[in-house]
Formats: C-alpha cells, sequence, structure tokens
C-alpha cells in the first residue's frame, strides 16, 4: 500500500515546508525557553563548581552568599581551619553592581578573592588569557562574557582595575560575567561610604560624648579608626580532606562556630530551588503556553488542510477506504509537520537563537528528545480534530448529495 | 469479473417516522445484465439520488432485496457486514466530476482501489496500466491529474470504476459537463467496457445527448421505476455523427 499522506506531502511540499518553517520558528522559542532554564541551572551550578568549594561558611541564619546577604568576621577562617577535616579555608565577598570601562559599563559580579595560588577556593579554576591576580591592588580578572579585555582600565567604585586575566563560564547565578579582585579591595568597594558620609560619621562621634573625653586623649581617634576599616566578608569557602564527610564536616562548624554551613548539595537546592524558582515557573508558563498555542496552530493547520480535502475524502471513502487508512493519513500529516516544524525549530534554536541571546542557553539533548516527543505527541492530539471531522465526511458527498 | 449484473426486488427507503416519515423509494424493481448499460432518468425529488445511495451502499434500504453479482447484500433487513469492503470490490464508481485524487498520478489513482484491497502494489499498477491501455490513456500513466485535459480525466475515471471488476458500476451524470462529441464519447467508452468486462452499468443522467443511446431506461417517479425501451441507436454511429458536427 502506498503512503497517501507521504504522496499528499510530496504533491503540496512547498505548502508543508513554510507551515512548517512557521512552527518550527514557534519551536524554536520553546526550545529555547528550556534552554534559558538550563542555563540558569547551569549558571548556579558553575558558579558552585567554579568556587572550588566543598562548604560555604555564612552569616548565622542566612542563605547566604548568594540567595541572601551574608556578613562574616574575616578571621573567621582561622578558627575554621583549625578544624578536623578541613585542608583549606579562603574568605570571599560577592557584590553584583555596574563596573564602568571607559563610556560603558557592565553589570558583573565583583568577587573579593584572598591571597593565594590556583586553586584556593574562590579563584577562578582556569585563565582563557593573561595571568592570575599576583599584586595586593587594584588587578581584575574579569570573564569574557563581560566584554572586557586584557588591559582595559575598569572602575570599581573609587578606585581604577587593570584587566590582568581573562576566564570563561565564570558567571553569578544570574548570568552576570564575574570580575575577580583583591579581598582588601573587594571589602572596600563593599562598605566604602563616600567622602560626605565619612565626614558626617566622624562629626557624629566626634559629637558623642561618650568616645570624645577630654580626660581619655586618643579615644576618638581610636573609636574612628576602628569604623574606618571593614573586617567582615560575605563567606568563608572550605575545601574538606579527601575522606571526610562533608556533612559531618559543616555539622562541627555550626556546632562550635554559631555559624550557617551549606554543603554543596544544599547550595544547590537553595540556588535552584529558591533563587531561581520564581524564574523557574516563569519559563514553565511560557513552555506551557508556547506548547498550548503550537498545538492549537498544529490544529488549525491540519483542520484547514482536511476541510481542503473533504471532496478527495469522501472519495475516499465512498470507493471503500477504511478509517484507520484516512485517520492514518491525516495523523501523518500532522507528525511530518510536526517533524518538520522540529527539525527548524531545532536548528534556528541552536544557530539562530542561542548565539545571540543576551543569556546563557543551555540545549541539552535530552530536553530535545523530550522536545521531540512532546511536538509528535501534541501533532497527534492536534490531529484529533480533523480526523474527527474526516471520519464524519458522508461517503455519499462524492455521488453529490 | 461480472456475472450475473444486478437486481433488485421490491426495494424501499423510509426517512423518518411516524408523521413525519418519508417514502423515498416505495417498491424499485430493476434488472442490469451484465455487458448492459442503462439509463436511469427521474425529475428532481423523485427518489434517484436514494436509489443511487442504496445502489452504492452508501445507505441502507429499509426493506427489499439486492442481488449483486453472485452476492445477495440486502434482504429485507438482512445486509452484509462490512459495506464499506462491499463498495470497494463490487461497485465500480463514475461522477459527473472525475474527482481524481489530486496528490497521486495517473496510474496509482486507479491501482489505489486494489492496493485498498490487499493487492500488492506491483499487480495493482500492472491492472491500472492495461485499464489505461484499454482507454487509450497509457501515455499518461506518471501524470497528475492536473495534468491531464477533462475528457482524460473522466477515463481515467472510468478506469478507476472499473480496475476491480466489479460486477456494477454506477455513474452519475458522468457526460453532465461535456459537449456532444465528448459525451458520446464517454458513453461509447462505458458500452465498450460494459461488454469487454462484462459489467453492469448503470447510468444517471439528465443528458438528452445521449439518451437515444440507451436500450433500456428506468424511469423513476414518486419513488417508483418504470422501465422503458429506449431508442438503442448505434453509440459508435451517434459518435462519428457527432464529431461531423463538430467539424461542420
Amino acid at each position: 500500500m502506498i503512503s497517501l499522506a507521504g504522496r499528499d506531502i510530496m504533491h503540496a511540499w512547498g505548502k508543508f515546508v513554510f507551515t512548517g518553517m512557521g512552527l518550527g520558528l514557534l519551536i524554536g522559542v520553546t526550545l529555547s525557553m528550556a534552554g534559558i532554564y538550563r542555563g540558569m541551572v547551569d549558571d548556579g551550578k558553575a558558579l558552585l563548581d567554579n568556587s572550588g568549594a566543598d562548604l560555604w561558611v555564612v552569616q548565622k541564619d542566612t542563605l547566604g552568599p548568594y540567595a541572601e546577604p551574608s556578613s562574616i568576621y574575616d578571621d573567621v577562617w582561622r578558627t575554621i581551619r583549625g578544624l578536623p577535616g578541613v585542608v583549606r579555608t579562603a574568605n570571599v565577598t560577592y557584590l553584583t553592581m555596574q563596573v564602568r570601562q571607559g563610556e560603558r559599563d557592565v553589570r558583573t559580579m565583583v568577587t573579593g578573592v584572598g591571597a593565594g595560588a590556583p586553586g584556593t577556593p574562590g579563584w577562578p579554576p582556569y585563565l582563557v588569557a593573561g595571568r592570575h591576580i599576583t599584586r595586593s591592588h587594584y588587578e581584575a580578572v574579569a570573564d569574557i562574557a563581560s566584554n572586557f579585555k586584557l588591559g582595559d582600565r575598569l572602575q570599581i567604585r573609587r578606585n581604577q582595575y587593570t584587566v590582568v586575566g581573562l576566564t570563561r563560564r565564570m558567571v553569578s547565578s544570574g548570568g552576570d560575567p564575574m570580575v575577580f579582585i583583591p579581598l582588601k579591595d573587594a571589602q572596600e568597594a563593599q562598605f566604602l561610604k563616600d567622602n560626605d558620609a565619612i565626614r558626617q560619621q566622624r562629626r557624629r562621634t566626634a559629637e558623642n560624648p561618650a568616645f570624645n573625653r577630654p580626660q581619655v586623649p586618643g579615644l576618638l581617634d581610636s573609636v574612628i579608626a576602628s569604623q574606618s576599616v571593614n573586617p567582615f566578608v560575605n563567606a568563608v569557602l572550605v575545601q574538606i580532606e579527601p575522606g571526610y564527610d562533608a556533612e559531618q564536616v559543616a555539622a562541627s562548624i555550626r556546632r562550635w562556630k554559631h555559624l550557617t554551613v551549606y554543603t554543596r548539595s544544599q547550595m544547590e537546592e537553595i540556588l535552584i530551588g529558591k533563587l531561581i524558582a520564581t524564574s523557574s515557573r516563569q519559563i514553565a508558563m511560557f513552555l506551557v503556553i508556547l506548547s498550548v498555542v503550537s498545538a492549537a496552530i498544529v490544529a488549525f493547520i491540519i483542520y484547514t488542510l482536511t476541510l481542503g480535502k473533504i471532496r478527495e475524502i469522501a472519495v475516499l471513502k465512498l470507493i471503500g477506504t477504511r478509517n484507520r487508512t484516512i485517520a492514518g493519513l491525516i495523523m501523518q500529516q500532522a507528525v511530518a509537520l510536526g517533524v518538520i516544524g522540529f527539525v527548524v525549530g531545532k536548528i534556528s534554536a541552536t544557530l539562530l537563537m542561542a548565539p545571540i541571546f543576551p543569556k546563557y542557553v543551555l540545549l541539552e539533548p535530552l530536553d530535545s528528545v523530550k522536545g521531540f516527543i512532546a511536538v509528535v505527541v501534541i501533532c497527534i492530539l492536534a490531529s484529533l480534530f480533523a480526523i474527527h471531522a474526516a471520519l464524519k465526511v458522508d461517503p455519499a458527498e462524492a455521488i453529490g448529495g | 469479473m461480472g456475472s450475473d449484473g444486478i437486481r433488485i426486488e421490491g426495494l424501499k427507503k423510509r426517512y423518518g417516522r411516524g408523521d413525519t416519515a418519508v417514502d423515498a423509494l416505495k417498491g424499485v424493481d430493476m434488472v442490469v445484465a451484465p455487458g448492459e448499460v442503462v439509463g436511469l432518468v427521474g425529475p428532481s425529488g423523485s427518489g434517484k439520488s436514494t436509489l443511487l445511495k442504496c445502489l452504492g451502499a452508501v445507505i441502507e434500504p429499509t426493506s427489499g432485496r439486492m442481488v449483486l453479482g453472485a452476492d445477495t447484500i440486502y434482504d429485507d433487513g438482512w445486509k452484509v457486514r462490512d459495506l464499506r469492503a462491499l463498495r470497494r470490490d463490487k461497485i465500480g464508481f463514475v461522477f459527473q466530476a472525475p474527482y481524481l485524487i489530486p496528490f497521486l498520478d495517473v496510474t496509482d489513482n486507479i491501482a489505489l482501489l486494489p492496493m485498498l484491497a490487499g493487492v500488492p502494489n506491483g499487480e495493482a499498477r500492472r491492472w491500472a496500466v492495461e485499464l489505461l491501455e484499454s482507454l487509450e490513456v497509457e501515455h499518461r500513466a506518471r501524470a497528475m491529474p492536473s495534468q491531464l485535459s477533462g475528457g482524460e480525466q473522466q477515463r481515467v475515471a472510468i478506469a478507476r470504476g472499473l480496475v476491480n471488476r466489479p460486477p456494477v458500476i454506477l455513474a452519475d451524470e458522468p457526460t453532465a459537463p461535456l459537449d456532444s462529441e465528448r459525451a458520446l464519447a464517454v458513453i461509447r467508452m462505458l458500452n465498450d467496457m460494459a461488454r469487454k468486462f462484462e459489467t453492469a452499468i448503470i447510468v444517471v443522467t439528465h443528458d438528452e445527448k445521449i439518451m437515444p443511446t440507451f436500450k433500456r431506461i428506468y424511469n423513476i417517479r414518486d419513488g417508483l421505476t418504470y422501465e422503458e425501451a429506449g431508442e438503442g441507436r448505434d453509440v459508435e454511429q451517434e459518435y462519428v455523427q457527432a464529431g461531423e458536427s463538430a467539424e461542420a
């Protein structure tokens, strides 16, 4: 038996291909939406992977340092380092801000990293150009997504930084490229007040009789000096010794240091389950809407194509064609339309949409397989209206009434 | 190949129930022998379409008997189970317009029927080509319907009606849109095919041009058929004359 659907498609291939291309662009948008969600999850995981930490020690009862503000003293790392199972610790600060370079500014996550070497928690694990930070001030390593180049001068708060190295896939959970600067500079950038505010604070302190006692010379200077430094960081990143259980080490820190500690899996849960949860729901809603719209379009197209063949269907029924053959003709055409649409959608999502989209779009093969199955199922369901209409056609229509 | 033609006895069809019931057919009798071409005429509302649908196994009669070839199709409420297969295997249709499947070429338009009946594709196509040769359109075997002239399309439609060698062919106004020469060409073709394949052909028509060619005509009025003798003119001669008139 010949394939009626195949012959019909070959006969009117232009109509099918152009309709499939239109549908394909819609499928491409749907795949891209899924890719954006995957990209957000991957950004979150990349942030955790690249931090090189097994544990995140943050301010007690906060979801820091990524989902909530967290502030702990910058000498806490010493005491944590002494606990059994801890092999390495490092202070880190994160501050999402606009970094100015020349005439433009770029939204970045400025990350303050302590002195160390590649492999130190918080440091970028690899560079694609240049070198790591070697000086204690005014050097920066930037992610290439920021479009900064080696030698660029960046303005962060009041200070200028020179880009000495470039890295890749170092982004915040929101997809902002990271800029690494020395920890002391980052602490200053995070907590530094403007000159007016500093003068105001000093005046207030000087006017406070508790700090400005005539009998205690030097007290006021000491108080003002203590206000001028920032002894806080957002988190301490901890690497644990091989063979130790991360949860046990975390429990030990919680118990003895009265801080909140997150393991890798807990931090993933915070990033994916809480930080990007709203975005995920929005994307899921878009996916549902796009799927419904796609289904409606396929149903409408197939229904219209079927109505255009009513006379042929009546003739086919009159000459003894089985209902399942007619249903198969319509269903195969719907699936063919879906396959054309999926191929066009996959190509457009991969080659057109993902490269120019301002966020990282991760198109996973498994998502494509699921998408393909969903397209086929939607097309089959959408063809049911047309099949219903076709099966209702009276073969008598072919013999004039 | 058809052997016993078609025989109808007391065929009745009632639409609706109670006070609103309408008797479209009130006891139709009809016999068409193998190889015979008869006309079926009647005014609008006479029951012609209903009879055609009953003959075509599209609707079921209320009562009566219909025998197609060697098979009884209806017998006072009893009917064969699979009307779809019956239409496919026992009845050929030729319509007013050819109604060819636009996405199949000429050969496959004809071969589709045997393919639907389970005949292998190659065999079905061979049958189709044989018929195309009989109807002298074998040179258009690979053409699409849209590439054929009106006359060629009608010949292909006739070939499709014949391909399963049905005992009966129902031709519904097959010459309505054609001029005299082409109309007579179609009737000549139907007569040739009826003789060649021993098929009973019922031509439903209003066409005065072809009426004189029938030896027998069934006139249907108010749900009853009346057999009338036709002029039975020689189709070949009529065709030649029509051709000469057209040239003149």
